[in-house]
């Protein structure tokens, strides 16, 4: 997708399996995607859809064995990310590139008291000495708005909030300033009104900052709200790939109209029922032969069965792995 | 699901509830407090109906839940169910009651016995509850799996081998098992996936239609609860906060915890994300074992007056139909109140 504007983060081809007992799952089915210096992405899928998995082996955080990252290639600073070593990407991970996981309690450390594990990166990643560090600690701790932050630095993590432990995790990723934040469903474990909290911090944080950030949800109401462009994956595929307003205008994928249709609103009118999609989301054990929505989409046709559809462009910077196209309500030629 | 609050019957009463679990520390576990986690809580529910009951995690509604079927010895209060006097039942009258009140939890996973078969775990509650030769027993199991969409075949299979969707639909048939009236489900759907949870509501409405169910269901998901819900509940740190029939109160909702809990919810739409403007609670929950003096929602009340933190408002009837505690609303003040509620809706 050239577009001008350089990118910080390009993903060709990703292919992630996992070995099980009950054989290979092909977890991440050739996910290929770009991110644009301060812009952000949101990246949308239930479950076991490989939205995860796909961030998670772009920077080498997953155990292998189970798992392998099969072929892609991972552009990231003039480095391929899948061929570095561990050290190098030791050097990326916490520095260059942050992270913030969804369960903030299980994420930090019990033991460690919060400014000992902000302070960790610091001392790492940029040299700084501990009065240098506790310093900037404190900064990052002002910054994500924990009030007395000083005294705050030697609390550790069960007496912090769910809420509060994850601003803790925001000033943690944020601490040596990266070029990309990956955001794996930072508000999930949240309740709503904390969850709106949150999302305007890193609402905040990005225009003061200009970080790209990758967010990984399942809600497409918080997607809506924040990202610029919009990742849809499905069975270990990207099937939809739109800007956001585009994509909530004019999906184009079925999974991704079912997806709107099927989930209430809070707000304008109220469905007498709702709509379902039938079936189960499918675990792939053989890299896919087939559309991975197939046994599910009401208009699939005998081709969807017989191969994996291509991303066809369809303009604006939007693309889908569809072969029916809901323009013509045919199938697409091409 | 009947919009209408019908016939008028009020299959379950609730008043004054009260849950309060005690905190023991200390070399000799000495009683030092209590957690308030349901703290004085009156509501009914009419024949039929289902009333949602929402609120943030830890506001007590899961225990209240689980309180009004006596899963718990509630510490003060009265419940009704068809009647019935159920708080201080004694042993052998509740076991009585059992088959007219069930529950389906949350988590599929958790509340079923991993070692029994599905036609064990739906069959449990008839070999306790019902006296059914063998065959009448699987004539029944079959019944209800028909019932809930599962496939006869698998009766014989382990939970295991289910997605988390089809093991909720197993706990559905385990609850109307017994021909119950009364079903409170807790979370039912908080641990499926989006495309999952519409099946699994859906199935809960044919159900109540096709056998005349009550529901109590507890979640925090405001969109789905305003789909199921004929009337709804919000709760705050142990006690109500409003309880309206569903539209009025997604559309004008009066306390400001409403106001804010609903602003709250992202809309899947980003030209109304945009457009919208939130209103924004400061700080977190505070703890249920010292909740605020006064009411306990203002220490975060964007519209915090004077009296809030002198006196505990009552929960009383503003308009025919809806209940909201709170010091606006107070008689005095209704007029200031009202414009209160309107310009959030305006906002």
């Amino acid at each position: 997708m050239p577009d001008g504007a350089a990118t910080v983060l390009d993903v060709k081809g990703l292919k992630t399996i996992f070995r099980t007992r009950s054989g290979e799952v092909h977890a991440v089915n050739s996910v290929s995607f770009d991110l644009k210096p301060g812009e952000l992405l949101g990246v949308v899928g239930e479950s076991g859809s490989g939205k995860s998995v796909t961030m998670m082996s772009l920077i080498g955080l997953l155990p292998s064995p189970p798992a392998e990252v099969r072929d892609g290639q991972v552009l990231f600073d003039e480095l391929d990310l899948l061929k570095c070593t561990e050290e190098q990407l030791r050097a990326v991970r916490g520095a260059r590139i942050g992270f913030i996981f969804q369960d903030p309690m299980t994420s930090l450390n019990p033991v460690f008291n919060v400014g000992f594990q902000i302070m960790e990166p610091l001392r790492k990643h940029m040299g700084m000495d501990k009065k240098r560090a506790a310093d900037r600690a404190v900064e990052l701790l002002e910054l994500v708005g924990i009030p007395d932050a000083r005294r705050r630095l030697r609390d550790y993590p069960h007496q912090f909030s769910g809420g509060m432990r994850q601003r803790v995790m925001i000033a943690i990723a944020l601490a040596c300033d990266p070029k990309v934040l990956i955001a794996d469903e930072p508000t999930t474990a949240l309740d709503v009104t904390i969850q709106a909290q949150i999302i305007e911090l890193i609402k905040e944080l990005r225009e003061k900052l200009g970080m790209a950030i990758v967010w990984i949800t399942h809600d497409l109401g918080v997607i809506a709200g924040i990202a610029d462009r919009v990742l849809v994956m499905y069975g270990g595929q990207v099937v939809e790939h739109a800007p956001v307003k585009e994509l909530f205008a004019n999906p184009q994928h079925p999974y991704t109209r079912a997806l709107l249709e099927t989930i209430p609103h809070v707000r304008g009118e109220r469905a007498a029922r709702l709509n379902v999609i039938e079936g189960q989301p499918p675990i792939m054990h053989a890299p896919p032969a087939a559309c991975p929505f197939s046994a599910r989409c009401p208009v699939s046709f005998d081709r969807c069965t017989q191969e994996n559809p291509p991303r066809y462009p369809v303009g604006n910077g939007h693309d889908v792995a569809c072969f029916w196209d809901p323009a013509t309500g045919e199938p697409r030629h091409a | 699901m009947l919009d209408a609050p019908n016939s008028g019957k009020k299959l379950v009463e609730v008043q004054g509830l009260k849950m309060h679990f005690p905190i023991y520390a200390g070399l000799f576990k000495t009683r030092v407090g209590e957690v308030k986690a349901v703290d004085g809580v009156s509501f009914h529910i009419y024949e039929r109906e289902t009333l949602g009951l929402v609120g943030e995690s830890g506001c007590g509604k899961s225990t209240c839940g689980r309180a009004i079927l006596r899963l718990y010895e509630p510490t003060d209060g009265s419940i009704r169910i068809d009647g019935e006097e159920i708080a201080k039942a004694g042993p052998d009258r509740l076991r009585q009651m059992r088959p007219t009140m069930q529950m389906v939890f949350q988590d599929p996973q958790a509340s079923l016995n991993p070692r029994m078969t599905v036609a064990g775990i739906i069959g449990e509650p008839l070999d306790e509850h019902a006296k059914l030769s063998k065959r009448e027993k699987l004539e029944r199991i079959y019944e209800l799996m028909d019932a809930v969409g599962l496939n006869r075949n698998f009766a014989n299979r382990y939970p295991h081998e289910f997605s988390g969707g089809q093991r909720q639909r197993i706990g559905i048939a385990r609850a109307l098992a017994l021909n119950p009236k009364f079903i409170v489900c807790d979370e039912p759907i908080a641990a499926l996936d989006v495309s999952i949870q519409a099946q699994v509501v859906n199935l809960l409405e044919d159900l109540q239609e096709q056998f005349g169910l009550t529901y109590l269901f507890i979640s925090h998901d405001l969109s789905m609860v305003r789909h199921i819900a004929d009337r709804v509940a919000v709760m705050y740190l142990g006690q109500i906060a409003e309880l309206a029939p569903r539209d009025p109160l997604y559309e004008t909702p009066l306390h400001p915890y409403t106001q804010a809990l609903l602003s709250a919810v992202p809309e899947p739409d980003p030209r109304e994300e945009t457009r919208r403007t939130r209103i924004l609670l400061k700080g977190d929950v505070p703890s249920p074992s010292n909740p605020p003096r006064g009411c306990n929602f203002c220490t975060r009340c964007p519209q915090v007056m004077d009296i809030c933190s002198r006196e505990e408002p009552e929960f009383r009837e503003v308009q025919p139909g809806r209940y909201v505690a709170c010091h606006l609303y107070n008689e005095t003040t209704t007029t200031a109140g009202q414009t209160a509620a309107s310009e959030a809706q305006s906002a």
